[in-house]
């Protein structure tokens, strides 16, 4: 039944769309901790993927290999063909031009300006960029998210809403064909978690990027999901689109839609 | 069992500090270079360290003037409380209260710095974005406190023989010139290399135990107070260890 709903979805998707992601039989504990234990994925072009499961359940850590900030026990992750544990520096820094990471706490550089913080990725990444250039990337990053006005402030000067938006602007600058969003809408109130959902969801079509979105927030899945994998015990346990997950009847999964 | 743990604890610690400190020496050689960030590093860590080193210099030149003072009065050697107080101010004090006053406000700051960057994922942004954050951050804090520190020495230093100079004048009368020519020629070559060179060896440790502490920080917003409060009391202790080390060099090598 599970993976009826999860195969359908995905086979309508595979006639269209290029395989950006593919992760296949990935192990990763700290420990005696088994956080993932043959987990499984795919993300297509232009889809938005949401991972949901409980706090703890892995996700973070699952998304961090992706990126290759941690280093998985075993397994592949393949991100345009290419297997993330197996790239050298150089190349695994060209692969992240190309993949965006929205960090669950922001991360901007609290000593840096708005301005600065979106220049940073831009002047890390690519050799070398007229000031002209440089600012008009700036501009438009911080006009798709409503807020140049605030190009000369400080982090520290901006609400919780308006440092997300701050680093989603800084994750668009290099313009990724990919965004990992880490709980995207944690920490924030309702409504500004609503207009961060819109906004991901505007970005998507603008770009037609691909999304995978780590959350537990239901809100969230149902609003931005092309496609849900529920992450639970390590494995990827069900998956489906949030409409086909809601009607089955395992207590693992009714507990997330209850 | 529970007796032993501190010791592994230590132990531990001890090796995590000598991967550290290896690998800085693997990275600082190795493009890219971070030119810009070290530069910037130097003036936060030397240029605005300077009033505080500066004050703190002062005041124990006078401190340590007003204090001898008696003793040799005493032994009716008082005309010698210049030689006396420029000696212990170049070969010891100046060095050592320099890099303590340095580990306790720059130390501190860098452990808290990078201490908050890490439970903020900013050192991981920096990496997402292209960076070696080791070495834009590690490198360049660890590079500058190892050259700033030295710089810092010779301007306390002077600044603290002011405040011998006026310690001198407050209860006896001796002139400008003749308190500088006291100093200067019972100063050698000796006294003042030495510690210009254990300088660099203060200044290297504040810097990595700073850097090592931030960058290992764990534990959310806690452990950012834990790691700026444990970069003080280990850099201070790491630089009476090197302070005993390099006196022990310099007898066996005659310079004392």
């Amino acid at each position: 039944m599970l993976a009826t709903a999860s195969i359908v979805t995905e086979k309508k998707i595979i006639t269209e769309k290029e395989k950006v992601i593919a992760i296949s039989h990935l192990y990763k504990s700290f420990g005696d901790n088994k956080v993932l234990v043959d987990f499984n994925l795919s993300l297509y072009a232009g889809e938005n993927v949401v991972v949901l499961g409980k706090s703890g359940s892995g996700k973070s850590v699952l998304i961090k290999c992706i990126i290759g900030l941690l280093e998985p026990d075993n397994g592949t992750i393949e991100v345009f063909g290419k297997n993330i544990p197996d790239l050298g520096h150089d190349a695994l820094d060209e692969m992240r031009v190309k993949v965006g990471f929205l960090f669950q706490s922001n991360a901007l550089y609290d000593s840096m300006t708005v301005r600065e913080n979106l220049e940073f990725p831009l002047r890390r990444h690519t050799i070398k960029m007229a000031q002209k250039e440089t600012d008009r990337l700036v501009k438009d990053a911080l006009d798709d998210v409503g807020l140049a006005h605030t190009i000369d402030m400080m982090p520290a000067e901006l609400s919780g809403g308006m440092r997300k938006r701050i680093a989603l602007a800084r994750t668009l600058i290099l313009k990724p064909a990919i965004i990992l969003y880490d709980e995207p809408t944690t920490g924030l109130d309702p409504i500004t978690g609503k207009e961060i959902i819109d906004l991901m969801i505007e970005i998507q079509k603008k770009y037609n990027s691909a999304s995978l979105i780590i959350s537990h927030d239901m809100n969230c899945v149902r609003m931005a999901s092309d496609r849900v994998i529920m992450l639970i015990d390590g494995k990827c346990y069900a998956g489906g689109t949030y409409d086909e997950l809601k009607k089955l009847t395992d207590p693992k999964i009714k507990e997330f839609f209850e | 069992m529970v007796q032993t743990r501190p010791w592994r604890q230590f132990l531990d610690e001890a090796g995590d500090i000598s991967r550290f400190t290896g690998r800085f020496f693997s990275q600082w050689f190795r493009p890219r270079y971070e030119v810009a960030e070290f530069f910037r590093q130097c003036f936060i860590i030397g240029y605005k360290s300077l009033p505080l080193v500066g004050l703190t210099g002062f005041i124990m030149g006078l401190v340590l003037t007003m204090q001898l003072r008696p003793s040799l009065v005493s032994y009716g050697v008082e005309s010698q409380l210049p030689a006396m107080v420029g000696i212990a101010i170049v070969r010891e004090i100046g060095p050592v209260i320099a890099a303590l006053i340095f580990a306790g406000k720059i130390g501190s700051s860098i452990g808290a710095e990078l201490g908050s960057m890490k439970v903020t994922e900013q050192i991981d942004a920096m990496e997402v974005s292209g960076t070696n954050p080791f070495k834009y951050l590690v490198v360049t804090r660890v590079l500058a406190s190892t050259l700033m520190l030295p710089i810092l020495v010779i301007l306390a230093d002077a600044v603290s023989l002011y405040g011998a100079y006026l310690g001198v004048n407050i209860r006896g009368v001796t002139s400008f010139d003749l308190f500088w020519q006291q100093i200067f020629d019972n100063l050698s070559f000796g006294d003042v290399v030495p510690a210009f060179v254990k300088s660099y060896f203060f200044g290297f440790a504040v810097g990595i135990v700073g850097c090592y502490k931030g960058y290992n920080s764990r534990k959310g917003t806690e452990g950012v107070g834990r790691s700026a409060n444990s970069a003080v009391v280990l850099s201070s202790i790491l630089i009476f260890m090197i302070d005993l080390i390099a006196v022990q060099i310099t007898d066996l090598l005659h310079l004392n």
